[in-house]
């Protein structure tokens, strides 16, 4: 085994663990706090990769931002943050039933395909330099993904002004 | 490759020729090697994060008309060992009902987001942890986890002080992450890169002189992440007692403490980078990366005076003062002067150095003037709303 096999593992496992107990967790912060470990698990995957980009921009987005927010909504809206309410709710043998089927979708999806085995091709000698160009350019190209990042971009506007639209108070003129 | 052009490499071979010799595997000798540079450097930056604290005292001691301390070593140089000492013998106190694990992890978490900038920091030409292609978003990854810190640090205290402290200081972050943000891309866009070293080697005429205004708002940006005044309601002594910390004693809380010089400097030390030529000095750094660290080092140490300066002359603002602020003008004033400079470079791109240089400088000295107009009749407007029905309610008397 290579170092970067046992770095892998390790990171693997880390972020395995830490999604688990994002889902047994009794108290709900930690729960959070468990979301933000196995991003990070994550992160450090693409690291591992060589998408610097994405890596740096996984833990700026998902941790600094996203999982900040979360950890803020459940601080200010649960009444007692101590309490261990019930992990189940009265949907679970749905949610049970939908679960399964993603998963045996998903391995009869992958059972065809040979990625497991074959070995990726060698990344070019200046990616390291290169990939946020490339990734760069591929975003505003007309040939690749400009048509998904506007819509992405436009959606996210959307909702900008929905949130503007249900925090803006009318009475009181802007929650002056 | 002597030891005058290259110290570190020089260095890291002698090492590893000793590693191998014991007989040990070559990859695993380099392993050990880049393992005991990064503990290196960790241990160099923890040194100077002591003599931060003396230096901190002594410059807020002359702002105050004071002498700061001066009783152990000469000028008091000593003193922050002193300090160490008492920190660490110090009860280790963890409060009732406290979330243990995150409030023991949160120090540690706090101090290691300040200590991770420096991979991405060059030293000089050759001397830098980690040669990123992405050094800049870097970051403000790194303080996505001082934030985390801070709300951990917050929560798992079980005070209401320490928890609107965190809650204080991780609203400040989060907004003022995106005017930091934006300002992290007016070096990329004149260095056509988001790798530090190549910030710096673009810098032949520094960035500040191409974006004057880009600099302050870094630096107000910065200042605000760094939680400190006039930006410091998370700790509001005056109100909070002192914040997010405030259940915290011992080395816990110097960690806290260190941490925050120590960021403080990082930030001077980034604000040199982007903005002031990073390691360079009219061509000293060529002859030897000795000279470049030193030239990096005392920048930094300006930088690092300059946010002291603010910090001890600056009154503490309200939250919703400085929210507004931040998303009503730093924020607007920050995308307009991206979208500017950005347009600038695209018109002047083929355009003589000092013209290409006038230009800049002028767009940027009329955005901020465009902006302080529209600033200030945006406040005389608020002002006559305000004091509108305080005016009748006297003209009724």
């Amino acid at each position: 085994m290579t170092a970067q096999q046992i770095i892998f593992i390790v990171v693997a496992a880390f972020t395995l663990v830490s999604a688990l107990r994002v889902a047994t967790a009794r108290n709900i912060v930690h729960a959070a706090f468990w979301l933000v470990a196995a991003l990070f698990g994550v992160a450090a995957v693409y690291a591992l990769l060589n998408a610097n980009f994405i890596a740096v921009v996984q833990v700026v987005v998902y941790i600094g931002a996203i999982a900040i927010l979360f950890i803020f909504a459940v601080m200010l809206t649960r009444r007692d943050m101590r309490d261990a309410s019930p992990q189940l709710n009265r949907n679970w043998p749905l949610g049970a039933i939908v679960a399964a089927l993603t998963a045996a979708g998903l391995i009869a999806l992958l059972r065809g395909w040979d990625g497991f085995t074959r070995s990726a091709a060698d990344l070019p000698a200046d990616f390291g330099a290169t990939s946020v160009n490339l990734l760069g350019e591929a975003l505003v190209s007309p040939e690749a993904y400009v048509l998904p990042f506007e819509v992405a971009s436009v959606l996210l506007l959307a909702a900008l002004v929905g949130a503007v639209f249900v925090a803006f108070n009318k009475k009181l003129g802007g929650g002056k | 490759m002597n030891f005058w052009n290259d110290p570190l490499k020089v260095a890291a071979d002698w090492l590893e020729g000793i590693f191998t010799g014991w007989g040990m595997d070559a990859v695993a000798a380099h392993v050990l090697t880049v393992f005991l540079g990064v503990f290196l450097m960790i241990v160099i930056l923890m040194v100077v994060d002591v003599f931060l604290v003396w230096i901190e005292r002594k410059v807020v001691a002359r702002f105050q008309d004071r002498l700061g301390p001066n009783r152990v070593g000469p000028f008091g140089l000593f003193h922050p060992f002193a300090d160490i000492v008492k920190l660490i013998i110090k009860e280790d106190t963890t409060p009732g009902d406290a979330d243990k694990p995150v409030y023991n992890i949160a120090p540690i978490l706090s101090m290691m987001s300040v200590l991770i900038l420096w991979a991405v920091v060059p030293l000089a030409p050759v001397m830098l942890g980690t040669d990123l292609n992405v050094g800049v978003l870097f970051i403000i990854a790194a303080g996505a986890i001082g934030a985390l810190s801070i709300i951990m640090a917050g929560w798992g205290s079980n005070n209401k002080f320490a928890l609107i402290g965190g809650f204080r200081q991780v609203a400040v972050m989060i907004s003022f992450e995106i005017p930091m943000l934006t300002m992290l891309m007016i070096p990329v866009v004149f260095a056509q890169s988001m790798n530090m070293n190549a910030i710096i080697q673009g810098q032949s005429v520094w960035y500040v002189v191409l974006s004057p205004l880009g600099a302050l708002i870094f630096l107000t940006a910065a200042i605000a992440e760094l939680g400190r005044a006039p930006f410091d309601l998370a700790e509001g002594e005056s109100e909070l007692v002192s914040g997010y910390n405030i259940e915290y004693s011992g080395m816990k809380f110097g960690m806290f403490y260190a941490g925050e010089l120590l960021h403080a400097f990082t930030f001077g030390g980034f604000w040199a980078i982007l903005f002031f030529g990073g390691y360079r000095f009219f061509g000293l750094e060529q002859v030897s990366p000795i000279f470049a660290v030193l030239i990096l080092l005392v920048k930094a140490l300006v930088g690092y005076w300059v946010i002291m300066w603010v910090k001890y002359t600056m009154m503490r603002i309200r939250i919703d003062q400085m929210l507004s602020f931040n998303w009503k003008f730093l924020t607007p004033l920050a995308f307009a002067l991206l979208l500017v400079t950005a347009l600038m470079n695209a018109l002047l791109s083929s355009a003589p150095v000092w013209l290409y240089a006038l230009g800049m400088f002028l767009a940027n000295i009329v955005t901020a003037w465009v902006a302080l107009e529209i600033a200030r009749s945006a406040t005389k407007q608020e002002r006559e709303r305000a004091e509108g029905p305080q005016k009748t309610a006297e003209a009724r008397h």
